[in-house]
């Protein structure tokens, strides 16, 4: 699995949303799925999926599918 | 009962003395790995030597003031990175400073929430990440029954531990759909060098009020650490469970 599917699968589990939802425009509290509970699934799963720490202001920063994208780029992940 | 805490990963602050180094011995013996903080180095260094003579578990000692949020986070980079996750984190470390409020210095306020209250919230928003991994933890907080029940000079001190158990109870609430637990005790006159320094006068009058008539021992509180980070706990969470031995203030 590529690093974008890793992704776009993390925030599928996380959200446990249809793949097809997932897309640039997708808002934190945007959907009834991605509230404050499943946005910590979410940090979670990123974590293990990536093997990576991320910061808390990174989590707070985290409001969309693309700034998602943005953050986890700045771990060393390429998407 | 042995290997109560087989495969588990315990981080204890303030783990050189006192409580936290009762909890250290006391875990141990149940099979737990260690991950030992506190300021000083060479005691956390005695401590693992202690262990490791009587106990098979790895052992993991961090020189870290734990009100210090990058030496906090250095730690848990060097977790991250020998892939050890913490599920269990007991917040033990701790200061007292005894003075009446009127003549007690903002820095003394200052110090004593950021150690406190401060590093304990930042322990465990740290902490509760590789617990949310695994959707299982818990975490323990030392509080004390100064925070439950307030005490003549211990304003600072007691408001600080009041507020632990305010940040155990509604963490246990947001914490409880990923099975972790979050829990209290609420230490009531402990035995330690923490205590050592009280005046005498003022012991006597405190055992007076301990309806068991002797003081505690960091091992009677170990052992309820032991029970909150063991699966004998596994439906208890958001609790503040004392230790005082029917002390009444």
């Amino acid at each position: 699995m590529t690093n974008p599917e890793k992704l776009t699968q993390a925030f599928a589990t996380a959200l446990n949303i249809n793949k097809a939802l997932i897309t640039d425009d997708l808002k934190y509290q945007g959907i009834t799925q991605w509230d404050s509970v499943t946005h910590m699934i979410l940090i979670a799963e990123l974590e293990s999926v990536f093997d990576i720490a991320i910061n808390t202001d990174d989590i707070i920063e985290m409001s969309s599918f693309a700034k998602a994208k943005e953050i986890i780029r700045k771990y060393g992940i390429e998407l | 009962m042995s290997g109560l805490l087989s495969d588990r990963t315990l981080m204890i602050t303030g783990a050189s003395k006192g409580i936290g180094k009762a909890t250290a011995l006391l875990c141990a013996e149940q099979g737990a790995d260690l991950v030992l903080i506190a300021r000083n180095k060479s005691l956390l260094d005695e401590l693992k030597t202690e262990i490791s003579s009587k106990n098979s578990g790895k052992i993991y000692v961090f020189a870290c003031d734990i009100s210090k949020e990058e030496q906090v986070a250095e730690v848990f980079k060097q977790l991250n990175s020998e892939k050890i996750l913490v599920d269990c984190l007991i917040n033990n470390a701790g200061v007292m400073p005894v003075s009446m409020l009127q003549v007690t210095k903002s820095e003394t306020i200052r110090n004593t929430y950021e150690t406190n209250v401060f590093a304990v919230i930042n322990a465990c928003q740290v902490a509760m990440k590789s617990m949310m991994r695994k959707r299982k933890g818990s975490i323990i907080n030392v509080s004390s029954i100064v925070g439950v029940k307030g005490h003549t000079g211990n304003v600072v001190y007691g408001s600080s531990k009041a507020a632990v158990i305010g940040i155990t109870q509604s963490l246990a609430k947001e914490l409880a759909p990923f099975n972790i637990r979050v829990n209290a005790v609420a230490p009531g006159f402990i035995n330690t060098e923490m205590t050592r320094d009280i005046d005498e006068k003022i012991k006597e009058k405190n055992l007076n009020s301990i309806g068991m008539k002797r003081f505690g021992t960091p091992d009677d509180v170990a052992k309820v650490i032991l029970f909150l980070a063991s699966d004998l706990s596994e439906y208890v969470t958001g609790q503040v469970i004392g230790v005082d031995g029917g002390m009444v203030m």
